[in-house]
Parts: structure tokens; sequence; C-alpha cells
């Protein structure tokens, strides 16, 4: 388990991180989500001990990260696949962080097929990688001592659509064994498609948290039937605002157990009725982080 | 997710709880980071530049030198020159790659303590500088015999036993001030350059001002690394003096240097 408390971080002159508190559970996916510069990265470099927080704290479990003993063997990081020596080997950087956790050698060639990076070219230098294949480097890094909590910045970053599908079985499967999964991302598909659990953040405060079903929920509800304007009129009779959209669905923002009981008193039939998912995470993303965007979208 | 029911397996270890980690021991710490040294292109040359050099500069000797040169002294010093440059090299490489290759991620996240990093840092380092040196005696021994048998002069063994410990205190100092500067800028251009100045330009610039301006010719020697380092290269620091010199060059440009930067270095951000 992750337990952000209270953290806050200043340079000179701005509050990068600003007394953010969250926790991210075990068994869980949790995404990390704001628009560049909110602070993800910050929040994340203090949890691991690279950057000093101004006040507040970061544990993993309890224990602070610089605590820990060994803390390759209990959190596993990717920050920045490319922050590696560019004149090393691939197999040469998994070699050096395998001998300082103590491993056998032999989980270097473990965690090479696990990330499919080939022989070939695991004797390559990482000057030459894609982004794709340092990516595919840094998760057998942070996977290498079979650690319980994982840390990733922008790990879907670069990698191909099968290296997505992969790294989601991946971290899925992680969590529901038992981990715990910390993940940041912009693919705001993929976290929508992988987290349980929702944190967004917006020049360095939080800005919602919590399950995905419930913020999602927050966002509203699309509904579908055979007359939609017919559906949007018994809405409004209700006084539930709704709007009809050029696909002909009706949105609103109230729950879908409201619209439902609309429309069966009306006598609609309903072709479609749920949470207005799909473009419910980027609505609720755009409209939670409006003030922060930096191209000022409007809520 | 449906849950599945998997029957507990009753061994005599329990299942997977939480390990207990034991503290990465010291002895690792510097065998990685020796291997660290020499694991990259740019490291791999430098090693074996040292090798190349030290048999290039062996066999100059031989081949040039007039026959009343072919002494242990004189090889060894020849093989023991291309170290000088390049050890300071390493030992300022060793530290700033971390942050400018920016590996120092991973590094400082897998051993949190920077000052233990830097510490195994330091004693790979020292070693390096004392395999090197052992190299350059031992090229210069093996040049030796085989100069003074082609040139048909008796073998001459000059290099007394207070010359030794000189010259491998030269070698050491040269890695010291790289690493220090190392631990201070970190940044490989930035310390690499930083080498240079202190070691060609500066000494210059003393000996200029101590030329011209008469109360600081005395103070010169204090203030001038590479003052005891030429003393220490000739083998001839023979007053105590000298060696309260060497004490306060080193405690300026070494050690104070070295404490700010390993200071500063514990608190800054890595990147």
């Amino acid at each position: 388990m992750i337990t952000v408390e209270s953290l806050t971080r200043r340079y000179a002159g701005f509050t990068a991180v600003d007394n953010v508190s969250f926790t991210a559970l075990p068994g869980r996916v949790t995404g990390f989500l704001g628009p560049n510069g909110a602070g993800k990265s910050t929040t994340m470099r203090v949890m691991v001990g690279l950057t000093a927080p101004t006040s507040g704290s970061a544990t993993i479990d309890g224990v602070r990260f610089a605590d820990l003993p060994n803390p390759g063997l209990e959190v596993g990081v990717l920050l920045d696949a490319s922050a590696q020596h560019a004149g090393r080997t691939g197999r040469e950087i998994l070699t050096i962080a395998s001998d300082t956790m103590g491993l056998p050698r032999t989980r270097v060639d473990e965690m090479l097929e696990l990330v499919s990076l080939t022989p070939t070219e695991a004797k390559r230098r990482v000057r030459n990688y894609s982004l794709g294949m340092r990516q595919r480097l840094g998760i057998a890094t942070a996977l290498l001592g079979d650690p319980r909590v994982l840390i990733l910045d922008e790990p879907a970053n670069g990698l191909d659509p099968a290296g997505i599908r992969w790294m989601r079985d991946l971290l899925t499967g992680f969590a529901s064994q038992g981990g715990t999964v910390l993940l940041s991302s912009h693919l705001l598909h993929e976290i929508e498609v992988i987290a349980d659990d929702l944190v967004v953040i917006g020049n360095g405060k939080i800005v919602a948290s919590g399950t995905k079903e419930e913020l999602l929920a927050a966002a509203g509800t699309l509904a579908r039937s055979t007359s939609p304007r017919d559906l949007a009129h018994a809405l409004e009779q209700a006084g539930v605002p709704s709007t009809l959209a050029g696909d002909g669905s009706v949105r609103t923002d109230a729950d879908p157990a409201r619209v439902g009981a609309v429309a069966l008193t009306a006598g609609i039939a309903l072709t479609e009725l749920r949470s207005a998912e799909g473009a419910g995470l980027e609505d609720m993303f755009l409209s939670l982080t409006a003030d922060t965007q930096r191209e000022g979208v409007a809520a | 997710m449906t849950a599945t029911i998997v029957p507990p397996v009753t061994t005599t270890e329990a299942a997977p709880v939480r390990r207990t980690a034991r503290p990465i021991p010291t002895t690792r710490l510097v065998t990685v980071e020796l291997r660290k040294m020499f694991t990259t292109r740019s490291g791999f040359w430098m090693l074996m530049s040292i090798g190349i050099l030290t048999v290039i500069a062996a066999g100059s000797v031989l081949i040039f030198a007039p026959d009343s040169d072919v002494t242990y002294e004189s090889f060894t010093r020849a093989s023991g020159f291309p170290m000088s440059v390049i050890l300071p090299m390493i030992a300022i490489l060793a530290v700033t790659s971390e942050w400018s290759q920016r590996s120092g991620l991973t590094t400082f996240t897998l051993v949190p303590s920077r000052g233990r990093v830097i510490g195994a840092k330091a004693i790979t380092t020292l070693l390096v500088g004392l395999g090197s040196v052992a190299v350059a005696f031992a090229v210069g021994a093996l040049a030796n015999v085989a100069g003074s048998a082609l040139a048909g002069v008796d073998t001459v063994w000059d290099i007394s036993l207070s010359m030794a410990p000189q010259l491998v205190l030269f070698n050491l100092i040269g890695m010291a001030i790289g690493f220090t500067l190392g631990v201070v800028l970190r940044n490989s251009a930035a310390a690499i350059v930083g080498y240079f100045v202190v070691s060609l330009v500066l000494p210059g610039i003393l000996v200029l001002l101590a030329q011209v301006r008469p109360w600081f010719e005395d103070l010169q020697p204090w203030l001038d690394w590479n003052e005891t380092q030429v003393a220490l290269l000739e083998g001839a620091m023979d007053t105590g003096e000298k060696w309260a010199m060497l004490a306060s060059t080193t405690m300026i440009w070494i050690v104070i240097p070295l404490v700010v930067g390993l200071l500063s270095l514990r608190r800054s951000e890595v990147k």
C-alpha cells in the first residue's frame, strides 16, 4: 500500500505539489492523472526518495522508501525509461540492477523473456533502443526484484498496440495477486480500461479521487431510445436537465436509475442506458482540470 | 472478476508473506560500482587505453631512449604517464555519469542512501587507482628486464622504497581531485573541463601571481596542489614542510570541497 499524506514540495517561486494526500491500495490499480506539469512526476519522485518533500510524507506499507533495507525487492519503480546510461547494453543494465539487489543472474534472462526483448536486442547498447524498447527494459528493471508495489510513470509511452495490451494484462494480473500498482498516464483510454481507482491532480492539488465507478458516475448518464426527443422532453418534464446529442443519444447529469424511472413513467422504451463512460473519463478529466489546462478547454 | 478458490497447499513454508529483506552490504555495492565503471563504452575504452598506452609508452622508451636511461625509473615513469591523465577522468565519470547519463534515477532508487553509493564509488576509485599503478610498476619491470637485455646493459633497479609510495600517492591525489570535481559539479563535461582548469590553467596563474606579488610567493606552494604533485612525481617529498604543504593543498582542493559537495549531493534532486 502506498500512503501519501499532506505532501508538499515547493520550489523557489512555485509549489509543484500542494498538500496532496491519497492512498493506493493493494489488489488495485490506481491511475494517477493530470495535465502536463501538474505535479505527477514530482509526487512520484518524492515517493521513491529522489526528491525531498518540503513537508508531509509518502510511505510504502508504512515505511519511508529511503528506510527500506533493499527497496528493489519491495517496490518496482519506472520513472523515466530514457534515464539509463546510453553506453550500456540492455542486459548489462539488468545485470547491474540484479546484482545490486543480490538476485541470481538467471533472473535477468527471465525478465528479458518476460518483456520480449530478444537476446540480440539485449546485447545492443541502449543508445540504439527505440522508446518502446527502453520502456520494456524499464519495466523489466521494475519487475526484477519481484516487488509487491509498482510505481510507474507513463509506462505505456512508446509501446506498440500489442505491447500496450501486454502491459495491461501484466498490471491487472499483478494487482489481482494482491500487488499495489500506481500508474500515471496521459493515455486516458488506457487508464480507463486498466484502473480501479483514480487520483486526478491539477496545479499540484488533488482535484478528485475515488473509485473509477464513483468518479465516472458523477460524469452522468447516457440513454438512447427509439424516440430521443420524447425522452428528452420527458426528462425535462421531470425536472432533469438533459442534452440531446447529434448521434441521437440523450445525456444528463442524473444517475441511470433516475433516468430509467422517468422513462418508465413516460412509457418510453429505452434501447440503451448506462453511465456516460467512453468519452466519460476524458470529459471528466477535462472538466476537473479545466482551470489548470494550458489550452483553456471549456468545462 | 470472480475469485478462484484454491485449496491451501500445506507445506512447511508459509505462503508469500512479507520477505524480510536484508540491507545491501557495502561489499556488494563496491562490486557493482566496479562493474559499472567498465561496462560502458567509454569506461571500457578508458581502461583499454590505459593498458595500451602503458605498453606503448614503455615500448617507446625501449626504442628511443639512450642506454643510460634504460632504468626501472624511466620505464615506470613512462608507463605511468598515460595513467596520470586517464585515471582522474575515470574518477570523474564514475560519479558524474549518474547525473549526465541519468542512470542515477535507477541507482539511487535501488540504494536510497546516496552517501553509501558515493562511498562505494570512492572505494572503487581507490582500488582502480592502486590496480593501475601496480600495472605501471609491473610493465616498467618487464620493460626494464627486456630493455636492459636488448641494450646489453646491466638491469638498473633505481626506484627506492620511499619513491614508490610517492608515485602511488601522486596518482591517487589526481584521482581524488577528479572525484571531488565530479561530486561538486555532477556533470561530466563541466568536471572534465574543471579538471584541466585546476591542473593546467590554475598553476600558471598562481605562479604568475607569485612572480608579480612578492607576498604571495611564500603562500603559493601552500595553495597550489600541482606544486606538491610535481614533488611527489619526482619522489622529492623529503621535508616535513613539503608534507605539510601537501596536507594544506589536500584540505583546500579535496577535503573541503568534497564535504560541501557531499552535503549538497545528499539533498539535491535526482532528475
